[in-house]
């Protein structure tokens, strides 16, 4: 095992160094520089700025001191915010990130799972015609209309939940909702159809045999079996979770790490662009590794490693 | 078998058919030294009465009638083995006895299923559960998806007796390693541990009939229980089959098309034909003296050794279609015996013994002079 997370953990560099360079080059390719502005600057005290910068270096210099800022992960501070570093810019949005994406992996998880579990087990009865056209209709409303409605309608014309901000867990239902119903509808259908098929197996007829109670036939001897889609689209699902928050975060004005990444691209704000690619980057891969590592815990036959004299 | 265990039987088997001495050896091993291990005692008491048994099932094609008036009893210690060609009903009649039929699609209904006294199909989903894996266990085809994948060969096992007989963890897991030495597996406390995908086709059905004996079942029914294994494994595997019975005294009812395996274990056999048992009789009756053609044929195309060269002889025809079954006898259309009114009216049972039973028409008194007639006229 420690040799497999060491192997993965090697790979996780490689990953992230091939996105760093990429997003440089990507970025540098973009016309603009962070310090143009519709203001007319001196030209002496442009070229300061600019070998202040660095920006006036070949572009080989810049990217080698830039991946010397990702080793030692000092991104130095904002060009457009001198004021604040990218390290404390990370510091204050992403613990509101990642309570936000947290919290829409579980609700997605939980109430898909159980949406489709309880639609697969009601095959085509009324739960199941109407968990599928709620899924449906997830699937097909993107995510910023959705929350647009939902701020409407829950906050503005019901007066339900406050529409905006990030302050108390009244604050984070509508954020949540309009961030997990895509992700949600798109497990309730998977793991309605994985569900419906693992009833059919033998195994499920044998617990049946030996009077296994249904609700732990159903919760023991199927949902695992059932659950092994499931995972493989969470990497998916994750990532999509991910750029969703960029949105949902603006829309919602939550001040997490988004509104960063996205204000940073707009201004061209070199090292943020790259504090936080690579630390979204970082953060998706290493919760891929997470899903890897959850697939040989659901299912024993798939070995995340092998041991010797194992076949 | 103790003296009195054998008057017993006698007295079975006189009462029954008055057969010779030689029709009791239910162990079939005529001429051999039975070993001791293998005796078994059949007696007399009846723990399971199937009574004109119906099982259908609504399709979008239109209904099928699977099952259509199954009757047969069973003793204690007894094998009875099903026998027929697929799509026959036997493996329906084993679900329906074993409350595994899904109901709708399928629709059950008989004169009765009783288990000694209670009837099954009058128990409720809970009640029923309560004999499922209990009195009543069953061993399933495919060995290799008969067991869950993700669960260990332990939890298995013991999440039966944990259910049913409220056992504590440590008394599972010993009843655990108890049955997966009866069953022939070696380092059972280790095995316990591991997870199907580990263990071969062979061992994996050994499992699987430790997981239906770990309740101590009264009867055990074997759905093919030898047909996915390689036929050194099915060997053993019915070698078995008969320890345990000797064993245990468990009563088993054998699903196959194998009439290999059912001459080495069965007791009795009944053959199924178009949903229908159409002849029923102890092993040496329907293997010596098989009275309805199908039976016959059944036999005739079995591939024999002994009898050198010549080809395979299959029954000619096709079995009807069960959607519209015929009024008369299912087999009149392939059956080279074939009279007026076997395409009409179905067959009356007429019992040949205490134990031989067949639904023909040429067993009728009147067949019987038509055939003696044309006879005498050739």
């Amino acid at each position: 095992m420690g040799k497999y997370i060491f192997k993965r953990f090697l790979m996780m560099l490689v990953t992230i160094f091939i996105i760093a360079t990429l997003t440089f080059f990507l970025m540098h390719a973009v016309p603009g520089s962070p310090l143009e502005s519709d203001r007319n600057t001196n030209e002496t005290v442009q070229a300061n700025l600019e070998r202040f910068y660095k920006l006036d270096q070949p572009l080989h210099i810049q990217y080698l001191s830039y991946m010397q800022s990702i080793v030692t992960f000092d991104f130095g501070p904002s060009i457009k915010d001198p004021n604040r570093t990218v390290n404390e810019l990370l510091a204050r949005g992403f613990p509101i990130s990642f309570e936000l994406g947290i919290i829409t992996i579980l609700v997605a998880v939980v109430s898909g799972i159980i949406l489709g579990t309880m639609a697969a087990l009601r095959h085509n009865k009324m739960i199941d015609y109407a968990a599928m056209a709620f899924a449906v209709i997830g699937i097909s409303i993107p995510n910023f209309v959705l929350a647009t409605v939902l701020i409407q309608q829950l906050a503005v014309n019901w007066n339900l939940f406050p529409p905006a901000t990030w302050t108390s867990p009244m604050h984070m239902v509508l954020p949540v909702l309009a961030l997990a119903t895509g992700p949600m509808a798109i497990i309730a259908r998977l793991t309605r159809s994985s569900m419906l098929e693992v009833l059919t197996q033998d195994y499920i007829k044998m617990a049946r045999a030996k009077g296994i109670k249904p609700m732990r036939i159903v919760l023991r001897h199927a949902l695992r079996n059932a659950l092994m889609p499931v995972v493989t689209i969470m990497g998916t699902l994750l990532a999509g979770i991910l750029t969703g928050t960029f949105v949902i975060e603006k829309i919602f004005a939550i001040p997490g790490m988004g509104k960063y990444f996205v204000d940073s691209i707009n201004n061209r704000d070199y090292p943020v662009i790259m504090g936080t690619t690579v630390f979204y980057s970082a953060f998706l891969i290493f919760m891929l590794f997470l899903v890897d590592i959850v697939y040989g815990i659901l299912d024993p036959r798939i070995k995340l490693h092998k041991k010797e004299g194992d076949v | 078998m103790t003296g009195k265990q054998i008057a017993e039987e006698l007295a079975r088997t006189r009462l029954e058919d008055g057969a010779d001495l030689d029709a009791i050896d239910h162990t079939g091993k005529r001429g051999k030294v039975v070993k001791p291990k293998k005796h078994k005692t059949v007696t007399d008491e009846r723990i399971l009465s199937v009574q004109d048994l119906h099982v259908t099932f609504n399709t979008y094609g239109g209904t099928v009638q699977a099952v259509r008036g199954v009757n047969f009893d069973l003793y204690k210690g007894e094998t009875l083995a099903i026998v027929g060609e697929s799509g026959c009903g036997k493996s329906v009649t084993s679900n329906a006895i074993m409350g595994l039929i899904q109901q709708p699609p399928g629709k059950i209904s008989s004169k009765g299923v009783h288990f000694k006294t209670r009837d099954l199909t009058k128990l409720s989903k809970k009640e029923m559960r309560k004999i499922q894996g209990v009195d009543i266990s069953m061993i399933f085809q495919d060995p290799m998806t008969a067991l869950n994948p993700t669960l260990t060969i332990g939890e298995q096992l013991t999440e039966g007796v944990k259910q049913h007989k409220n056992l504590g963890k440590a008394e599972a897991k010993e009843r655990a390693i108890d049955m997966l030495k009866l069953v022939g597996i070696p380092n059972p406390e280790e095995r316990l541990k591991q997870y199907p995908h580990q263990f071969s086709g062979g061992m994996r059905q050994r499992i699987v009939i430790a997981i239906a004996l770990i309740c101590e079942p009264e009867l055990l029914i074997a759905d093919e229980p030898t047909t996915a294994l390689d036929v050194t494994i099915q060997a053993q595997i019915l070698e078995l089959f008969e320890e345990i019975q000797a064993k245990t005294g468990v009563s088993i009812i054998l699903i196959t098309h194998d009439l290999g395996v059912v001459a080495k274990i069965a007791d009795r056999i009944a053959v199924m034909y178009a949903g229908k048992v159409i002849e029923t009789g102890d092993k040496r009756e329907i293997f010596y003296n098989p009275q309805h053609p199908y039976t016959k044929g059944l036999l005739n195309s079995v591939p024999r050794l002994d009898l050198a060269g010549g080809e395979l002889k299959p029954i000619d025809g096709t079995p009807p279609d069960l959607f519209a079954p015929p009024t008369g006898c299912p087999f009149a259309a392939r059956c080279p015996f074939s009279m007026d009114v076997c395409t009409n009216v179905y067959p009356e049972v007429t019992a040949l013994s205490g134990t031989h039973k067949v639904d023909c028409w040429l067993q009728d008194p009147r067949a019987q002079k038509l055939i003696e007639e044309q006879a005498f006229a050739r």
